[in-house]
């Protein structure tokens, strides 16, 4: 409770949705500008390479949005026990309507019943907000900001599926994800990142999908066979030659990202998230004696599947 | 780079061809779902001078307003293929030259368009920042109280706004040509 009153998070809160909004994190940078050089100078594929990298510096410099889309805001926040969540939870509604009142987001929430926005980016489940608890006396706090246009394409398989010849295995999975980026074409702002979600249920394949968008794009797989599949997925997602916004070209994703969860005999679901180019994550650390530390990579920890590995 | 002022008409929109860099000025209106929804409910009269041979572009911009008016902040296209219901009709009932977005549109949006005169631009999706500095003015909104920011109608008036012809007045589509080629792809793969 103290750590939540006593150090301000909604104005750290403000800060990491003006961050997340504005700044993308480096390893993406560095994977957009490896895709615009290899794209053919001259080709609508180089020119829209070209702009992304242009948006980037100006969102940085102006602290603008990079996309207007600043999407579904997804919140993990890692905290020691006792500690109050109802009053981390305000601290972030608050921190929502102040980034929304600053143009850091756009007022994104509307009611699906009467049609209405409500105005100030809040609403049911929105943001969307995780707890965990951890070992570390610390708080840490980190956001992605998902857009509409690439949750869209995002899909779910249940294996077997006749029609593309995928079975219960990890060849299976290869199929349906190339299936769903080929589908994807450019309308979730390629180049994307692929999250795969491999087992669980309906609800925890997609999360287990989601999840896997934290990672770094550098970051292997620690189990060998998905480690293979993410590799080989990731060049041949780029074979299908959809490229940058779908105009033709070498780059269509910037990486395939995969993790496994348990399901039931009965079930073998693939769910696929798809993230835009405009990958928007970003972390803060709050120690209990008030030491604010940003993240301009999410911390590793964030993305195991259990929240007290080692990070 | 093909330079083009709003209005344009007809004669002029027909040279355009799939695979041209156009840099575009002059006054067009966003509409996205909720906007394209409630044009073809109401047929409203008022939405017509916006829309004759001008440009539709699907986006919901981040705007600010000070003692000076609105600013757009961040205002990059959103996915056309939601409209892909409703824009045959508008084309065909209204004459817009050119409609932006991202993603491209169907056969319907692409035969209407060779029908009326009128081709589609593709901004880059994402690139919101980069896009909002081409936007001089924000001349007026629509419908703001009932639709909400995102989805008002918002007239703007741009200057040297980029983008890619990917669907011109004659059939052509560069969406089409990508997903022919990628769906070849996806096959031997899928081996």
């Amino acid at each position: 409770m103290n750590i939540v009153r006593a150090h301000k998070l909604k104005d750290h809160f403000v800060e990491l949705l003006r961050s997340a909004s504005s700044q993308l994190p480096g390893d993406v940078v560095d994977a957009l500008q490896q895709g615009f050089h290899q794209e053919d100078k001259g080709s609508p594929a180089h020119m829209a390479m070209e702009i992304i990298l242009k948006n980037i510096e100006l969102s940085k410099a102006n602290s603008t949005p990079l996309c207007q889309d600043t999407g579904t805001n997804i919140w993990h926040v890692y905290h020691p026990q006792h500690i109050c969540k109802t009053a981390l939870e305000e601290m972030i509604r608050d921190a929502t309507e102040e980034a929304c009142r600053l143009s850091y987001l756009r007022a994104n929430a509307v009611d699906p019943v009467s049609g209405l926005n409500s105005g100030n980016n809040l609403g049911l489940r929105f943001p969307v907000i995780s707890f965990y608890e951890w070992r570390s006396s610390a708080v840490r706090a980190s956001v992605m900001l998902k857009g509409g246009g690439c949750e869209n394409v995002s899909t779910q398989y249940a294996l077997p599926h006749e029609s593309l010849q995928a079975g219960r295995d990890l060849d299976g999975v290869r199929k349906v994800v190339l299936d769903a980026v080929f589908k994807a074409q450019g309308r979730g702002c390629a180049p994307g990142i692929i999250g795969v979600g491999i087992g669980g249920d309906r609800i925890t394949g997609m999360i287990e999908a989601k999840h896997q968008l934290w990672r770094d794009l550098a970051d292997r797989n620690p189990v060998a066979l998905l480690d293979k599949l993410e590799q080989r997925l990731h060049d041949e997602c780029n074979q299908l030659g959809i490229g940058p916004m779908g105009y033709g070209g070498k780059t269509t994703v910037l990486g395939v990202k995969a993790g496994a969860i348990h399901r039931v005999p009965a079930s073998y679901f693939v769910s696929i998230s798809y993230m835009c180019w405009a990958s928007r994550k970003a972390s803060v650390t709050i120690a209990p004696s008030g030491k604010t530390t940003f993240h301009k990579r999410v911390p590793r920890s964030m993305t195991c599947n259990t929240p007290n590995c080692k990070g | 780079m093909k330079h083009i002022q709003l209005p344009i008409g007809e004669t002029d929109i027909r040279i355009l061809k799939v695979g041209d860099e156009v840099a575009i000025s002059g006054v067009m209106v966003t509409a996205r779902d909720a906007a394209h929804k409630y044009i073809i409910e109401n047929w409203p009269k008022w939405v017509a001078p916006l829309l004759k041979d001008r440009a539709i572009y699907h986006c919901g911009p981040v705007v600010r307003k000070d003692e000076n008016g609105y600013h757009a902040i961040s205002a990059g296209p959103t996915t056309s293929i939601r409209e892909e219901h409703y824009e045959p009709q508008i084309i065909a009932h209204y004459g817009p030259r050119i409609i932006i977005g991202k993603g491209g549109m169907g056969d319907a949006t692409l035969a209407a368009m060779q029908k009326s005169g009128a081709v589609y631009v593709h901004a880059t999706g994402g690139a919101a920042s980069f896009i909002a500095r081409s936007i001089r003015k924000i001349h007026n909104v629509y419908m703001l109280d009932e639709l909400g920011p995102p989805e008002a109608f918002w007239e703007m008036e741009v200057e040297d706004f980029t983008g890619v012809v990917t669907m011109d007045a004659h059939g052509g589509s560069l969406h089409n040509i990508v997903r022919k080629a990628s769906e070849k792809r996806l096959h031997a793969l899928l081996q």
